[in-house]
Protein backbone atom coordinates (compact mmCIF):
# COMPACT_ATOMS: atom_id res chain seq x y z
CA UNK A 1 0.00 0.00 0.00
CA UNK A 2 1.11 2.99 -1.06
CA UNK A 3 1.28 6.56 1.91
CA UNK A 4 1.12 9.79 0.77
CA UNK A 5 1.72 12.46 3.21
CA UNK A 6 1.07 15.95 2.81
CA UNK A 7 3.49 18.41 4.39
CA UNK A 8 3.83 22.47 4.92
CA UNK A 9 6.33 24.77 5.83
CA UNK A 10 5.45 26.78 8.36
CA UNK A 11 7.25 29.40 10.65
CA UNK A 12 8.80 26.69 13.14
CA UNK A 13 6.59 26.38 16.69
CA UNK A 14 9.22 27.83 19.25
CA UNK A 15 9.05 30.83 17.53
CA UNK A 16 6.62 33.80 18.88
CA UNK A 17 5.12 35.28 15.47
CA UNK A 18 4.58 39.22 15.25
CA UNK A 19 2.09 40.64 13.27
CA UNK A 20 3.27 43.59 10.59
CA UNK A 21 2.82 47.12 11.85
CA UNK A 22 1.29 47.78 8.53
CA UNK A 23 -1.10 45.56 9.69
CA UNK A 24 -1.41 42.98 6.76
CA UNK A 25 -0.30 39.72 8.10
CA UNK A 26 2.56 37.90 10.32
CA UNK A 27 6.23 39.18 9.50
CA UNK A 28 7.95 35.45 8.06
CA UNK A 29 11.14 37.82 6.87
CA UNK A 30 14.29 36.12 8.84
CA UNK A 31 11.69 34.06 10.46
CA UNK A 32 13.01 30.22 11.38
CA UNK A 33 10.94 27.81 9.56
CA UNK A 34 10.38 23.94 9.97
CA UNK A 35 7.88 21.46 8.79
CA UNK A 36 4.29 21.67 10.46
CA UNK A 37 4.78 20.08 13.70
CA UNK A 38 1.51 17.69 13.15
CA UNK A 39 2.72 17.12 9.42
CA UNK A 40 6.08 15.54 11.16
CA UNK A 41 3.80 13.12 13.09
CA UNK A 42 2.06 12.19 9.95
CA UNK A 43 5.38 11.40 8.23
CA UNK A 44 6.97 9.28 10.92
CA UNK A 45 3.49 7.35 11.15
CA UNK A 46 3.73 6.49 7.25
CA UNK A 47 7.55 5.76 8.33
CA UNK A 48 6.40 3.32 10.91
CA UNK A 49 3.64 1.76 8.59
CA UNK A 50 6.39 0.97 6.32
CA UNK A 51 8.58 -0.77 8.96
CA UNK A 52 5.83 -2.79 9.85
CA UNK A 53 5.20 -4.22 6.63
CA UNK A 54 1.96 -1.75 5.93
CA UNK A 55 3.00 0.72 3.93
CA UNK A 56 5.59 0.09 0.64
CA UNK A 57 6.07 3.34 -0.33
CA UNK A 58 6.01 6.81 1.05
CA UNK A 59 5.39 10.06 -1.14
CA UNK A 60 5.69 13.10 0.55
CA UNK A 61 3.58 16.11 -1.48
CA UNK A 62 3.90 20.36 -0.04
CA UNK A 63 2.29 23.07 -1.67
CA UNK A 64 4.64 25.93 -1.51
CA UNK A 65 7.07 28.37 -2.46
CA UNK A 66 10.78 26.55 -3.54
CA UNK A 67 12.09 26.51 0.38
CA UNK A 68 9.40 23.81 1.00
CA UNK A 69 11.76 21.69 -1.09
CA UNK A 70 13.84 21.79 2.33
CA UNK A 71 10.71 20.30 4.05
CA UNK A 72 10.42 17.74 1.45
CA UNK A 73 13.76 17.18 2.45
CA UNK A 74 13.18 16.86 5.94
CA UNK A 75 10.93 14.23 5.26
CA UNK A 76 13.02 12.34 2.51
CA UNK A 77 15.47 12.33 5.32
CA UNK A 78 13.02 10.95 8.18
CA UNK A 79 12.61 8.37 5.39
CA UNK A 80 10.66 9.02 2.90
CA UNK A 81 10.61 7.51 -0.69
CA UNK A 82 9.77 10.53 -3.02
CA UNK A 83 8.26 13.76 -3.07
CA UNK A 84 6.74 16.11 -5.09
CA UNK A 85 6.73 20.09 -4.69
CA UNK A 86 3.91 21.96 -6.04
CA UNK A 87 5.50 25.16 -6.27
CA UNK A 88 3.67 28.71 -5.69
CA UNK A 89 4.29 31.81 -4.32
CA UNK A 90 0.72 32.68 -3.83
CA UNK A 91 -1.21 31.94 -0.28
CA UNK A 92 -2.93 28.70 -0.99
CA UNK A 93 -6.45 27.87 1.06
CA UNK A 94 -7.34 24.93 2.47
CA UNK A 95 -10.00 24.14 0.11
CA UNK A 96 -7.67 24.71 -2.65
CA UNK A 97 -4.96 22.96 -1.14
CA UNK A 98 -7.37 19.74 -1.02
CA UNK A 99 -8.61 19.93 -4.57
CA UNK A 100 -4.75 19.90 -5.85
CA UNK A 101 -4.33 17.15 -3.29
CA UNK A 102 -7.34 15.40 -4.18
CA UNK A 103 -5.22 15.40 -8.23
CA UNK A 104 -2.21 13.93 -6.55
CA UNK A 105 -4.16 11.54 -5.09
CA UNK A 106 -5.78 10.89 -8.63
CA UNK A 107 -2.78 10.44 -9.88
CA UNK A 108 -1.13 8.55 -7.56
CA UNK A 109 -3.80 6.12 -6.18
CA UNK A 110 -2.50 5.87 -2.36
CA UNK A 111 -4.58 3.71 0.14
CA UNK A 112 -3.64 6.08 2.66
CA UNK A 113 -3.08 10.06 3.34
CA UNK A 114 -2.12 11.10 6.38
CA UNK A 115 -2.17 14.74 7.14
CA UNK A 116 -1.71 17.08 10.02
CA UNK A 117 -4.81 17.96 11.65
CA UNK A 118 -3.61 21.31 11.20
CA UNK A 119 -0.97 23.79 10.43
CA UNK A 120 0.40 25.60 13.01
CA UNK A 121 0.29 29.02 10.92
CA UNK A 122 -3.63 29.12 9.98
CA UNK A 123 -5.38 27.06 12.04
CA UNK A 124 -7.35 26.10 9.72
CA UNK A 125 -7.85 22.26 10.47
CA UNK A 126 -10.38 21.47 7.14
CA UNK A 127 -7.55 20.01 4.57
CA UNK A 128 -7.98 16.62 5.65
CA UNK A 129 -11.22 16.37 5.81
CA UNK A 130 -11.49 18.54 2.52
CA UNK A 131 -9.86 16.14 0.58
CA UNK A 132 -11.90 13.14 1.83
CA UNK A 133 -15.07 14.85 0.92
CA UNK A 134 -13.45 15.59 -2.76
CA UNK A 135 -11.99 12.29 -3.05
CA UNK A 136 -15.16 10.29 -1.37
CA UNK A 137 -13.06 8.45 1.45
CA UNK A 138 -14.24 8.04 4.96
CA UNK A 139 -11.62 10.35 7.43
CA UNK A 140 -10.27 9.49 10.33
CA UNK A 141 -9.50 12.75 12.04
CA UNK A 142 -7.36 13.89 14.77
CA UNK A 143 -5.61 10.35 15.40
CA UNK A 144 -4.25 9.02 18.38
CA UNK A 145 -3.50 5.20 17.40
CA UNK A 146 -3.71 3.83 13.74
CA UNK A 147 -3.76 0.56 12.28
CA UNK A 148 -4.36 -1.09 9.25
CA UNK A 149 -6.16 -4.82 9.71
CA UNK A 150 -6.78 -5.66 6.19
CA UNK A 151 -9.07 -4.16 3.83
CA UNK A 152 -9.85 -1.44 6.65
CA UNK A 153 -8.01 1.04 9.39
CA UNK A 154 -9.17 1.43 12.56
CA UNK A 155 -8.76 5.22 14.00
CA UNK A 156 -8.39 6.05 17.96
CA UNK A 157 -9.41 9.64 17.91
CA UNK A 158 -8.54 12.27 20.06
CA UNK A 159 -12.52 14.05 21.01
CA UNK A 160 -13.97 16.39 23.48
CA UNK A 161 -15.22 13.72 25.70
CA UNK A 162 -12.22 11.99 25.69
CA UNK A 163 -11.54 8.91 22.65
CA UNK A 164 -13.16 7.61 20.17
CA UNK A 165 -12.61 4.41 17.27
CA UNK A 166 -13.67 4.34 14.07
CA UNK A 167 -13.60 2.04 11.80
CA UNK A 168 -12.42 2.87 8.08
CA UNK A 169 -13.10 1.59 4.35
CA UNK A 170 -9.42 1.63 2.94
CA UNK A 171 -8.91 4.05 0.89
CA UNK A 172 -8.67 6.37 3.34
CA UNK A 173 -7.71 9.70 5.00
CA UNK A 174 -6.38 9.90 8.37
CA UNK A 175 -5.55 13.38 10.41
CA UNK A 176 -2.97 13.15 12.99
CA UNK A 177 -2.77 14.47 16.48
CA UNK A 178 -0.48 15.30 18.97
CA UNK A 179 -0.20 11.44 20.96
CA UNK A 180 0.14 9.59 18.15
CA UNK A 181 4.01 9.58 17.75
CA UNK A 182 7.21 10.82 18.50
CA UNK A 183 8.81 11.67 15.32
CA UNK A 184 12.70 10.73 14.84
CA UNK A 185 15.42 12.58 14.09
CA UNK A 186 17.06 12.16 10.44
CA UNK A 187 20.64 10.70 11.49
CA UNK A 188 23.12 12.81 9.59
CA UNK A 189 23.84 9.67 6.68
CA UNK A 190 19.95 9.93 5.62
CA UNK A 191 20.56 13.21 5.27
CA UNK A 192 23.29 13.08 2.70
CA UNK A 193 21.28 10.29 1.38
CA UNK A 194 17.93 12.27 0.95
CA UNK A 195 19.39 14.65 -1.40
CA UNK A 196 19.80 12.22 -3.97
CA UNK A 197 15.87 10.60 -3.43
CA UNK A 198 13.26 11.71 -6.47
CA UNK A 199 11.44 15.58 -6.49
CA UNK A 200 9.45 15.85 -8.98
CA UNK A 201 8.81 20.09 -9.34
CA UNK A 202 5.19 20.70 -10.59
CA UNK A 203 2.61 23.87 -10.24
CA UNK A 204 -0.80 24.11 -10.12
CA UNK A 205 -1.28 24.58 -13.38
CA UNK A 206 -0.03 21.22 -14.12
CA UNK A 207 -3.00 19.76 -12.73
CA UNK A 208 -5.66 21.93 -13.35
CA UNK A 209 -6.60 23.07 -10.47
CA UNK A 210 -7.94 27.11 -9.59
CA UNK A 211 -6.34 28.33 -6.41
CA UNK A 212 -7.44 31.57 -6.66
CA UNK A 213 -8.60 32.57 -3.02
CA UNK A 214 -11.85 32.68 -2.02
CA UNK A 215 -11.10 34.66 1.19
CA UNK A 216 -10.01 38.23 1.56
CA UNK A 217 -7.87 39.12 4.49
CA UNK A 218 -8.80 42.76 5.49
CA UNK A 219 -6.45 42.85 8.27
CA UNK A 220 -4.35 41.03 11.00
CA UNK A 221 -4.00 42.76 14.28
CA UNK A 222 -2.67 41.58 17.84
CA UNK A 223 -4.89 40.37 20.07
CA UNK A 224 -5.95 42.51 23.18
CA UNK A 225 -2.73 42.30 25.31
CA UNK A 226 -2.94 41.18 29.06
CA UNK A 227 -1.20 43.21 31.44
CA UNK A 228 0.82 41.54 33.83
CA UNK A 229 -0.74 41.55 37.55
CA UNK A 230 0.43 41.58 40.87
CA UNK A 231 2.64 38.71 42.64
CA UNK A 232 1.44 37.88 46.13
CA UNK A 233 3.38 37.16 49.25
CA UNK A 234 1.61 34.35 50.75
CA UNK A 235 -1.17 31.68 49.89
CA UNK A 236 -3.37 33.52 52.41
CA UNK A 237 -3.13 36.58 50.40
CA UNK A 238 -4.19 34.42 47.44
CA UNK A 239 -7.21 32.95 49.58
CA UNK A 240 -8.52 36.51 50.14
CA UNK A 241 -7.96 37.28 46.62
CA UNK A 242 -10.37 33.84 45.81
CA UNK A 243 -12.53 34.58 48.31
CA UNK A 244 -13.04 38.22 46.62
CA UNK A 245 -13.90 36.90 43.71
CA UNK A 246 -16.17 35.14 44.66
CA UNK A 247 -15.33 31.31 43.61
CA UNK A 248 -15.01 29.67 47.03
CA UNK A 249 -17.80 27.48 47.78
CA UNK B 1 -31.14 35.28 5.60
CA UNK B 2 -32.06 32.06 6.97
CA UNK B 3 -28.66 29.65 8.19
CA UNK B 4 -28.45 26.66 9.61
CA UNK B 5 -26.83 25.46 12.59
CA UNK B 6 -25.94 22.16 13.39
CA UNK B 7 -26.84 21.36 16.86
CA UNK B 8 -24.77 18.98 19.30
CA UNK B 9 -26.73 17.08 22.02
CA UNK B 10 -25.65 14.58 24.73
CA UNK B 11 -28.18 12.62 26.64
CA UNK B 12 -30.86 14.59 24.88
CA UNK B 13 -29.38 17.96 25.99
CA UNK B 14 -28.14 20.61 23.14
CA UNK B 15 -24.79 21.41 24.05
CA UNK B 16 -23.42 24.98 25.57
CA UNK B 17 -21.12 25.19 22.51
CA UNK B 18 -24.43 24.98 20.48
CA UNK B 19 -25.71 27.92 22.37
CA UNK B 20 -23.22 30.28 21.67
CA UNK B 21 -23.45 29.30 17.90
CA UNK B 22 -26.62 30.07 18.10
CA UNK B 23 -26.24 33.40 19.80
CA UNK B 24 -23.45 33.88 16.56
CA UNK B 25 -25.67 33.08 14.16
CA UNK B 26 -28.67 35.31 15.28
CA UNK B 27 -26.24 38.27 13.71
CA UNK B 28 -27.00 36.32 10.60
CA UNK B 29 -30.66 35.82 10.53
CA UNK B 30 -33.38 33.69 10.96
CA UNK B 31 -31.92 30.20 12.05
CA UNK B 32 -32.89 26.68 11.48
CA UNK B 33 -31.45 24.43 13.58
CA UNK B 34 -30.59 20.54 12.55
CA UNK B 35 -30.53 17.68 15.09
CA UNK B 36 -29.14 14.92 13.90
CA UNK B 37 -29.29 11.49 16.33
CA UNK B 38 -31.18 8.72 17.04
CA UNK B 39 -34.46 7.55 18.50
CA UNK B 40 -35.55 9.05 22.13
CA UNK B 41 -32.10 10.67 22.86
CA UNK B 42 -32.57 13.08 19.15
CA UNK B 43 -35.73 13.69 19.47
CA UNK B 44 -35.77 14.98 22.89
CA UNK B 45 -32.81 17.07 22.05
CA UNK B 46 -34.81 18.39 18.94
CA UNK B 47 -37.75 19.06 21.35
CA UNK B 48 -35.36 20.77 23.74
CA UNK B 49 -33.88 22.70 20.29
CA UNK B 50 -36.83 24.14 20.13
CA UNK B 51 -37.36 25.75 23.36
CA UNK B 52 -33.99 27.73 22.31
CA UNK B 53 -34.30 31.61 22.19
CA UNK B 54 -33.86 32.60 18.94
CA UNK B 55 -34.49 29.32 16.83
CA UNK B 56 -37.07 29.21 13.99
CA UNK B 57 -37.63 25.76 13.22
CA UNK B 58 -35.57 22.70 14.06
CA UNK B 59 -35.42 19.97 11.86
CA UNK B 60 -34.87 16.11 13.11
CA UNK B 61 -33.16 13.72 11.37
CA UNK B 62 -33.26 10.72 13.30
CA UNK B 63 -31.54 7.53 11.90
CA UNK B 64 -29.12 5.16 13.24
CA UNK B 65 -26.67 5.90 10.64
CA UNK B 66 -26.57 9.74 12.64
CA UNK B 67 -25.75 8.09 16.06
CA UNK B 68 -22.50 8.46 15.99
CA UNK B 69 -22.17 11.85 14.28
CA UNK B 70 -19.74 9.70 12.12
CA UNK B 71 -19.24 12.71 9.06
CA UNK B 72 -19.25 9.86 6.17
CA UNK B 73 -23.02 10.38 6.98
CA UNK B 74 -23.60 13.31 8.51
CA UNK B 75 -21.74 15.99 6.07
CA UNK B 76 -24.05 14.59 3.14
CA UNK B 77 -27.25 15.23 5.12
CA UNK B 78 -26.22 19.16 5.83
CA UNK B 79 -24.44 19.74 2.24
CA UNK B 80 -28.17 18.16 1.19
CA UNK B 81 -30.08 21.06 3.10
CA UNK B 82 -27.77 24.08 2.15
CA UNK B 83 -29.51 24.85 -0.93
CA UNK B 84 -32.02 26.43 1.11
CA UNK B 85 -29.92 28.12 3.15
CA UNK B 86 -27.22 31.13 3.20
CA UNK B 87 -24.62 29.91 6.00
CA UNK B 88 -24.06 26.86 8.06
CA UNK B 89 -22.96 26.81 11.49
CA UNK B 90 -21.23 24.67 13.56
CA UNK B 91 -19.41 24.44 16.60
CA UNK B 92 -15.82 24.69 16.97
CA UNK B 93 -15.63 21.31 18.62
CA UNK B 94 -14.00 17.74 17.56
CA UNK B 95 -17.31 17.39 15.95
CA UNK B 96 -17.67 20.79 14.43
CA UNK B 97 -14.07 20.40 13.07
CA UNK B 98 -15.16 17.17 11.74
CA UNK B 99 -18.06 17.68 10.21
CA UNK B 100 -17.89 21.11 8.05
CA UNK B 101 -15.05 21.65 6.15
CA UNK B 102 -16.24 17.99 5.06
CA UNK B 103 -19.58 19.92 4.27
CA UNK B 104 -17.32 22.72 2.80
CA UNK B 105 -15.67 20.94 0.34
CA UNK B 106 -19.27 19.30 -0.96
CA UNK B 107 -20.36 22.90 -2.10
CA UNK B 108 -17.02 24.44 -2.67
CA UNK B 109 -16.81 26.96 -0.26
CA UNK B 110 -13.71 28.05 2.12
CA UNK B 111 -15.01 27.35 5.52
CA UNK B 112 -13.79 30.00 7.69
CA UNK B 113 -12.38 28.11 11.38
CA UNK B 114 -12.99 29.66 14.44
CA UNK B 115 -15.03 32.76 14.26
CA UNK B 116 -14.12 34.99 17.43
CA UNK B 117 -16.57 37.85 15.91
CA UNK B 118 -18.95 38.66 13.12
CA UNK B 119 -18.92 41.81 11.25
CA UNK B 120 -21.11 41.37 8.55
CA UNK B 121 -22.72 38.80 7.02
CA UNK B 122 -19.42 37.93 4.36
CA UNK B 123 -17.10 39.39 7.70
CA UNK B 124 -15.86 37.94 9.97
CA UNK B 125 -12.87 37.55 12.36
CA UNK B 126 -10.69 34.17 13.34
CA UNK B 127 -7.31 33.71 15.59
CA UNK B 128 -4.40 32.43 13.30
CA UNK B 129 -0.93 31.79 14.80
CA UNK B 130 -1.81 30.40 18.26
CA UNK B 131 -4.15 33.36 19.04
CA UNK B 132 -1.04 35.71 18.67
CA UNK B 133 -2.97 37.37 15.75
CA UNK B 134 -6.53 37.99 14.43
CA UNK B 135 -7.44 37.99 10.97
CA UNK B 136 -10.59 39.80 9.54
CA UNK B 137 -11.43 37.72 6.20
CA UNK B 138 -14.15 38.62 4.00
CA UNK B 139 -15.78 35.77 2.35
CA UNK B 140 -16.74 35.80 -1.67
CA UNK B 141 -18.00 32.64 -1.56
CA UNK B 142 -22.10 32.59 -2.17
CA UNK B 143 -22.85 30.25 1.01
CA UNK B 144 -20.64 30.71 4.01
CA UNK B 145 -19.24 27.81 6.15
CA UNK B 146 -18.53 28.70 9.89
CA UNK B 147 -17.11 26.93 12.86
CA UNK B 148 -17.95 29.04 15.98
CA UNK B 149 -15.87 29.54 18.73
CA UNK B 150 -17.94 28.88 21.84
CA UNK B 151 -16.10 31.06 23.90
CA UNK B 152 -16.60 34.08 21.98
CA UNK B 153 -19.99 34.56 22.49
CA UNK B 154 -22.82 34.45 25.25
CA UNK B 155 -25.17 31.26 25.54
CA UNK B 156 -28.62 31.41 24.12
CA UNK B 157 -31.50 31.34 26.55
CA UNK B 158 -32.65 27.53 26.81
CA UNK B 159 -35.99 28.75 27.22
CA UNK B 160 -38.22 31.09 25.62
CA UNK B 161 -38.57 29.52 22.31
CA UNK B 162 -41.17 28.00 20.35
CA UNK B 163 -40.49 26.51 17.36
CA UNK B 164 -41.99 23.96 15.31
CA UNK B 165 -40.04 20.69 15.05
CA UNK B 166 -39.87 19.05 11.20
CA UNK B 167 -39.16 15.69 10.74
CA UNK B 168 -36.51 15.07 7.83
CA UNK B 169 -34.89 12.26 6.69
CA UNK B 170 -31.98 12.45 3.96
CA UNK B 171 -28.64 10.19 2.90
CA UNK B 172 -28.45 8.01 5.30
CA UNK B 173 -25.15 5.23 6.01
CA UNK B 174 -22.50 6.01 3.26
CA UNK B 175 -21.06 2.60 4.18
CA UNK B 176 -17.70 4.05 4.36
CA UNK B 177 -17.32 4.10 7.73
CA UNK B 178 -18.62 2.63 11.09
CA UNK B 179 -18.17 3.56 15.07
CA UNK B 180 -16.18 0.82 17.32
CA UNK B 181 -16.78 2.27 20.69
CA UNK B 182 -15.56 5.51 23.22
CA UNK B 183 -13.76 5.69 25.94
CA UNK B 184 -15.02 8.38 27.61
CA UNK B 185 -13.30 10.47 30.81
CA UNK B 186 -16.67 10.30 33.39
CA UNK B 187 -16.59 13.23 35.71
CA UNK B 188 -18.74 14.62 38.63
CA UNK B 189 -16.65 17.88 37.82
CA UNK B 190 -18.24 20.56 35.24
CA UNK B 191 -17.12 20.42 31.73
CA UNK B 192 -14.02 21.84 30.61
CA UNK B 193 -15.07 24.36 27.97
CA UNK B 194 -17.98 25.57 30.47
CA UNK B 195 -16.77 25.76 33.67
CA UNK B 196 -16.75 28.84 35.61
CA UNK B 197 -13.38 28.01 37.28
CA UNK B 198 -10.69 25.39 35.89
CA UNK B 199 -7.51 24.75 37.55
CA UNK B 200 -4.70 23.36 35.45
CA UNK B 201 -1.94 21.27 35.77
CA UNK B 202 1.46 21.05 34.08
CA UNK B 203 4.55 18.87 34.00
CA UNK B 204 6.07 20.13 37.07
CA UNK B 205 3.34 18.09 38.90
CA UNK B 206 5.98 15.14 37.98
CA UNK B 207 3.69 12.22 37.45
CA UNK B 208 -0.04 11.25 37.33
CA UNK B 209 -0.61 10.18 41.00
CA UNK B 210 1.16 13.70 42.18
CA UNK B 211 -1.57 15.58 39.51
CA UNK B 212 -4.50 14.15 41.25
CA UNK B 213 -3.71 14.02 44.78
CA UNK B 214 -2.60 17.95 44.66
CA UNK B 215 -4.87 19.07 41.30
CA UNK B 216 -7.83 17.20 41.94
CA UNK B 217 -9.15 18.00 45.85
CA UNK B 218 -8.14 21.85 44.91
CA UNK B 219 -10.55 21.63 41.66
CA UNK B 220 -12.84 20.00 44.56
CA UNK B 221 -12.80 22.94 46.61
CA UNK B 222 -13.81 25.35 43.74
CA UNK B 223 -16.41 23.53 41.80
CA UNK B 224 -13.57 23.49 39.41
CA UNK B 225 -13.33 21.68 35.71
CA UNK B 226 -9.69 19.96 36.05
CA UNK B 227 -6.88 20.97 32.93
CA UNK B 228 -3.68 20.30 32.03
CA UNK B 229 -0.91 21.81 29.95
CA UNK B 230 0.39 19.51 26.71
CA UNK B 231 3.57 18.41 28.53
CA UNK B 232 1.03 17.02 31.16
CA UNK B 233 -0.92 15.26 29.02
CA UNK B 234 2.29 14.15 26.87
CA UNK B 235 3.58 12.61 30.02
CA UNK B 236 0.72 10.85 30.74
CA UNK B 237 -0.20 12.81 33.76
CA UNK B 238 -3.79 13.62 32.77
CA UNK B 239 -5.70 12.44 29.80
CA UNK B 240 -6.21 13.87 26.56
CA UNK B 241 -9.22 15.77 26.74
CA UNK B 242 -7.95 17.36 29.76
CA UNK B 243 -5.31 19.82 27.41
CA UNK B 244 -6.37 23.33 27.09
CA UNK B 245 -3.53 25.01 23.99
CA UNK B 246 -3.89 25.88 20.55
CA UNK B 247 -4.59 22.39 19.05
CA UNK B 248 -6.66 21.45 22.74
CA UNK B 249 -9.58 23.15 24.04
CA UNK B 250 -10.29 26.84 24.65
CA UNK B 251 -11.25 27.61 27.85
CA UNK B 252 -12.47 31.30 28.61
CA UNK B 253 -13.45 30.73 32.55
CA UNK B 254 -13.93 33.38 35.33
CA UNK B 255 -11.18 31.95 37.25
CA UNK B 256 -8.39 29.79 35.75
CA UNK B 257 -5.36 28.70 38.25
CA UNK B 258 -2.66 27.32 35.97
CA UNK B 259 -0.23 25.29 38.26
CA UNK B 260 2.87 24.02 37.63
CA UNK B 261 2.78 25.63 33.80
CA UNK B 262 5.55 27.45 32.26
CA UNK B 263 3.10 29.38 29.69
CA UNK B 264 4.38 28.17 26.13
CA UNK B 265 2.02 30.32 23.63
CA UNK B 266 0.82 26.85 22.47
CA UNK B 267 -1.16 26.88 25.86
CA UNK B 268 -1.81 30.89 26.22
CA UNK B 269 -3.80 30.24 23.40
CA UNK B 270 -5.92 28.23 24.79
CA UNK B 271 -6.76 30.31 28.01
CA UNK B 272 -5.88 33.94 27.69
CA UNK B 273 -9.04 35.05 27.21
CA UNK B 274 -10.17 34.21 30.87
CA UNK B 275 -11.75 36.57 33.46
CA UNK B 276 -8.81 35.95 36.11
CA UNK B 277 -5.52 34.13 35.95
CA UNK B 278 -3.97 32.78 39.49
CA UNK B 279 -0.64 31.09 38.26
CA UNK B 280 1.59 29.54 40.77
CA UNK B 281 5.11 28.54 39.55
CA UNK B 282 8.73 28.10 41.24
CA UNK B 283 10.20 30.28 38.68
CA UNK B 284 9.49 34.04 38.79
CA UNK B 285 10.51 34.30 35.14
CA UNK B 286 8.69 31.61 33.52
CA UNK B 287 5.92 33.32 30.79
CA UNK B 288 2.91 32.28 32.62
CA UNK B 289 3.29 35.27 34.68
CA UNK B 290 3.63 37.63 32.07
CA UNK B 291 -0.54 37.32 31.97
CA UNK B 292 -1.49 36.14 35.52
CA UNK B 293 -3.21 38.64 37.47
CA UNK B 294 -2.12 37.32 40.56
CA UNK B 295 0.74 34.99 41.10
CA UNK B 296 2.31 33.39 43.50
CA UNK B 297 6.27 31.81 43.05
CA UNK B 298 7.16 28.87 45.12
CA UNK B 299 6.63 25.08 45.27
CA UNK B 300 3.40 23.77 44.29
CA UNK B 301 3.89 20.74 46.38
CA UNK B 302 3.85 22.93 49.51
CA UNK B 303 1.31 25.74 48.43
CA UNK B 304 -1.50 24.02 46.91
CA UNK B 305 -1.93 21.67 49.86
CA UNK B 306 -2.07 24.47 52.20
CA UNK B 307 -4.03 26.73 49.29
CA UNK B 308 -6.73 23.80 49.31
CA UNK B 309 -6.69 23.28 53.53
CA UNK B 310 -7.21 27.24 54.05
CA UNK B 311 -10.29 27.87 51.21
Amino acid sequence: MKVLVPVKRVIDYNVKPRVKMDGTGVDLTNVKMSMNPFDEIAVEEAIRLKEKGAASEIVVVSVGPQKAQDTLRTALAMGADRAILIQTDQEVEPLAVAKLLKAVTDEEQPGLVLLGKQAIDDDSNQTGQMLAALTGRPQGTFASKVEIKGDIVEVTREVDGGLETVSLKLPAIVTTDLRLNEPRYASLPNIMKAKTKPMANKTPADYGVDIGPRLTTLKVEEPAKRQAGVKLGSVDELVVKLKDLGVVA
Amino acid sequence: MTVLVLVEHEAGVPKDASLATITAAQKLGQIHALVAGEGAEAKQAAEATAKIAGVAKVLLADHAAYANMLAENVAPLVAGLMSNYDALLCNATSNGKNIAPRVAAMLDVMQISDVLSIEGTDTFTRPIYAGNAIATVKSSDAKKVLTVRATAFTKAAASGGSASVETISGPTDAGLSSFVGAETSKSERPELTSAKVVVSGGRALGSSEEFHRLIDPLADKLGAAVGASRAAVDAGYAPNDYQVGQTGKIVAPEVYVAIGISGAIQHLAGMKDSGTIVAINKDEDAPIFQVADLGLVGDLFQIVPELTQKL
